[in-house]
């Protein structure tokens, strides 16, 4: 019976979205007010409703209801609460549910945030989020109903995934989805705009906090994935260009363009056309992924569901949403876009730039995810492209934008001399060419010249930023007082900037100076790697509450001290009878040692793997810190609206806007 | 007019999917299927002076797959084919693609050789032929060498129960 009340519920969802959809933007064309003003009860009933239905799934999850057909083909009655839970979404049905949920969340958001934006534009944003939302609930309910029955039911389930029996997956896809999804507000945002044919200072300051916080989600989301993938494959690589890898990753360069346009258009009133379709087309990403993710168009390890009737249907929302908007664009565009100046010399060309050569890297992703498709579609015959080619495209972008960031983040709005900068960026320069020359040496071997190219650059992006403060701060009266009391954005665009610069290193000394080796080992025999002693202690084998383990014993040594003890497992999960890999992993700020258990060999001994990756967790750690960097931007008090500020009824300082 | 390039831009892009969607990638294009394995010459991956031809992996039916050290998702398949192989319910030809030869034997060696031997096909050219656009795939091959089965992606447990196991046996009878 819990079932299909959660089934009625998503029926009643779609309804009351479908009223969202029409209503408020009917009333907010034509100016009827009692319209408008059905947008927020509307986007709120409609969260409570999926939220309802989505507990729903959940407790057939936790009571084990193997009459539900997607709990019996992803759960087991002897797998873990916890992943019980995530097993929720560890399918194609539950992600969707919440990846639906989401954006009701979101749209539920905007409705409690809304105080800043005229009535009439925020109901435009709402009516275009239930449009989206119209267009999700019937692809959850018409194709891939999670609440389908099994009858007669099973006596147990089918269990989740074992490559998704892990905490990082717990958290992982959620923070993806709320930023996939939370990329639909400055969609709606971009669209509402294009409605009304401008886009107000007021208006662009409203929608930089809801597109950094998208931006935090995405950041953490895939580096929780990289992360993942590096300790749970057991390959101790941390990232493979994987079609679904990049399906995250295009948003997130994308998303990174539209906070930095953004800044502009608020600040300047310029790139206003730009700012708009990089909001399009980072949300045209989002429903790209989604739709790569479950058509099957490609193959990939992460394509867990694949369905070519699903695809069909998501290619037709994709070509609504986006084909809709992107007409909009081309009908609306040209009139809606006036004004801001700017001189060729001047912090908004820097920062256009680096927006360009994102929308180029993510060009250069976007090709190489589909390339192999586009060439069989056309019929010319049928290649594969491998991390040889984004490793030397994606690196031949990136080396010009870190350049002009370094640049950018220390020029002046509106207008800079030449004189000027190039004068005052000698110092982060010369800072930049010390470090590369220092990496060199300390680096050495055979890469030192592009690893200290690739530290030089990093080093650049700190030496600007550290420069770009003190510069700020001199020859002010009380330069300690400014240090202390600079905005938030600035304190946040800081940190941002210094992670990405952890994230670079990080990468360069990984991808240059990781030594791997493999070795048969049995217990009592020992190997050497990087100045470190693996000894192989032994072997004993448990048993988890769904699979059967042999963990090794694995003692680590630098000149005969003892460092740490290793485990790495190889798993036997019973239901799927699929084995799974579980590194042994000595973390540390400047190196990871690590040790995966291959294949059993004769005579008790082990193929055993060893890696020493340096610096592997600066990349991670960098993106902790873009994220940081993010959340304290997104909370300046000056993106906060003029009458919250004020905290003053929105509905007078608004109405003139109308 | 300028306001209209990502429209355009965008219709392509879903007109490519939209083909891209009607190929079922799992599935064989026709061309292949009941079509001898093409003729090729190509070293051995082992033992490089050695010459492998497509006779001297016909006689009885074989599993022929397509692998490469770079390929991600082969390490997904890998255990299943090395238990296959274990079991000795048939054997498994590699076609190592577009790899160099020192990177393929160390993944051997790495993750366990299920295979009867590996021809290397390091330009792509035998890929070419058998219409290899995406790595892994595997061709289920006959008595007489013709292909009569064709998976792409990694070998997922429901296709070998489902498709690869059955269509084997009955080859195997079959003679």
């Amino acid at each position: 019976m819990i079932p299909e009340i959660g089934h009625f519920m998503l029926s009643l969802a779609l309804a009351v979205a479908c009223v969202q959809a029409v209503v408020p933007m009917v009333g907010a064309i034509r100016g009827y007010s009692n319209w408008i003003a059905l947008a927020t009860p509307t986007a709120r009933i409609q969260f409570l409703l999926v939220l309802a239905a989505f507990i729903t799934l959940a407790h057939a999850f936790v009571t084990n209801d193997f009459s539900v057909a997607y709990v019996a083909q992803n759960s087991n009655s002897a797998l873990p609460i916890a992943y019980r839970l995530s097993a929720v979404w560890g399918a194609h049905e539950g992600s969707l549910l919440l990846w639906i949920l989401i954006l009701c969340g979101w749209t539920f958001a905007v409705t409690v945030f809304d105080k800043g934006l005229p009535p009439k534009f925020a109901s435009l944003v709402i009516s275009v989020l239930g449009i989206v939302s119209v267009g999700f609930l019937s692809f959850l309910l018409f194709t891939s109903n999670p609440f389908d029955r099994l009858i007669p039911a099973l006596a147990d389930g089918g269990d989740l995934n074992p490559l998704l029996q892990d905490p990082g997956l717990i958290i992982h896809p959620p923070m993806l989805y709320l930023g996939y999804v939370g990329s639909s507000v400055a969609f709606a945002f971009a669209i509402a705009a294009l409605i009304q044919g401008r886009i107000t200072a007021q208006a662009a300051r409203w929608i930089r906090p809801w597109a950094i916080a998208t931006w935090i989600f995405l950041t953490l989301g895939i580096a929780l994935g990289s992360w993942w993938a590096y300790y749970e494959l057991g390959w101790g690589g941390w990232w493979f260009w994987d079609p679904v890898e990049n399906a995250s990753f295009m948003p997130w360069l994308l998303g990174t363009a539209l906070i930095h346009s953004l800044a502009v258009t608020e600040k300047r009133g310029s790139f206003k056309n730009w700012t708009v379709l990089l909001a399009l087309a980072t949300f045209a990403l989002s429903l790209l992924g989604t739709f790569l993710v479950r058509s099957g168009v490609l193959t990939s390890v992460h394509a867990f569901a694949t369905d070519p009737g699903r695809g069909i249907f998501v290619l037709a929302l994709l070509g609504f949403v986006i084909g809709g908007s992107l007409v909009l664009y081309a009908w609306r565009g040209p009139s809606t876009f006036a004004g801001g100046s700017y001189e060729p010399i001047s912090r908004e060309v820097f920062l256009l730039l680096n927006s360009a050569l994102l929308a180029v890297a993510t060009a250069t992703v976007l090709l190489g995810t589909l390339y192999p498709l586009a060439l069989e579609a056309l019929g010319l015959g049928k290649i594969s492209v491998g991390p040889p080619y984004f490793n030397v495209v994606f690196s031949a972008v990136m080396l010009p934008l870190i350049a002009i960031l370094g640049i950018g983040q220390f020029s002046r709005w509106k207008s800079d001399s030449p004189k000027r900068l190039i004068q005052n960026l000698a110092y982060p320069f010369s800072a930049a060419v010390a470090a590369a020359i220092v990496a060199m040496i300390m680096l050495g071997g055979q890469k030192m010249i592009a690893a200290g190219v690739g530290i030089g650059f990093a080093v650049w992006v700190i030496s600007t930023t550290v420069f770009g403060i003190r510069e700020r701060c001199r020859g002010r009266q009380h330069p300690w007082f400014t240090l202390f009391n600079l905005p938030r954005a600035l304190v946040g665009q800081c940190v941002a900037h210094v992670g990405f610069a952890c994230t670079i290193i990080g990468v360069v000394v990984t991808s240059f100076y990781s030594v791997d080796e493999h070795q048969r080992l049995a217990p009592g025999d020992s190997a050497e790697l990087a100045g470190y002693e693996f000894h192989f202690v032994g072997l004993r084998t448990y048993s988890g509450p769904n699979y059967r383990s042999t963990e090794g014993n694995f003692e680590l040594r630098r000149d005969g001290q003892f460092i740490a003890t290793l485990k790495p497992e190889k798993r036997l999960y019973h239901v799927r009878n699929m084995p799974m890999t579980e590194a042994g992993i000595s973390p540390g700020f400047t190196r990871d040692l690590y040790v995966s258990l291959g294949e059993p060999l004769d005579g008790g001994a082990w193929s055993v793997r060893m890696h020493y990756k340096p610096f592997v967790r600066w990349i991670w750690l960098g993106a902790v810190f873009m994220a940081c960097g993010g959340f304290i931007a997104m909370f300046d008090p000056r993106l906060r609206s003029p009458a919250a500020r004020r905290g003053e009824a929105p509905a007078k300082a608004s109405s003139v806007d109308l | 007019m300028r306001y209209a390039i990502p429209l355009g831009v965008f219709v392509i892009l879903v007109a490519l999917l939209a083909i891209g969607l009607r190929l079922d990638p799992r599935y064989v294009p026709s061309p292949l299927i009941d079509k001898p394995l093409p003729a090729f010459e190509l070293p051995d991956l082992a033992d490089e002076q050695t010459i492998v031809t497509a006779a001297d992996v016909t006689g009885k039916p074989r599993l022929f797959n397509v692998w490469a050290s770079w390929c991600v998702a082969c390490r997904v398949e890998h255990p299943l084919l090395i238990e296959l192989a274990k079991s000795g319910t048939t054997s498994i030809v590699g076609l190592n693609y577009k790899d160099a030869r020192d990177d393929a034997l160390a993944w051997l060696e790495r993750f366990g050789d299920p295979y009867e031997r590996s021809v290397f096909d390091q330009a792509g050219s035998l890929g070419l032929d058998l219409g290899v656009y995406g790595v892994p795939e595997t061709f289920v091959v006959d008595t007489h060498g013709v292909i009569r089965y064709k998976q792409v992606g990694p070998i997922t447990t429901e296709a070998l129960d489902s498709v690869i196991m059955p269509l084997l046996e009955r080859l195997a009878s079959e003679k």
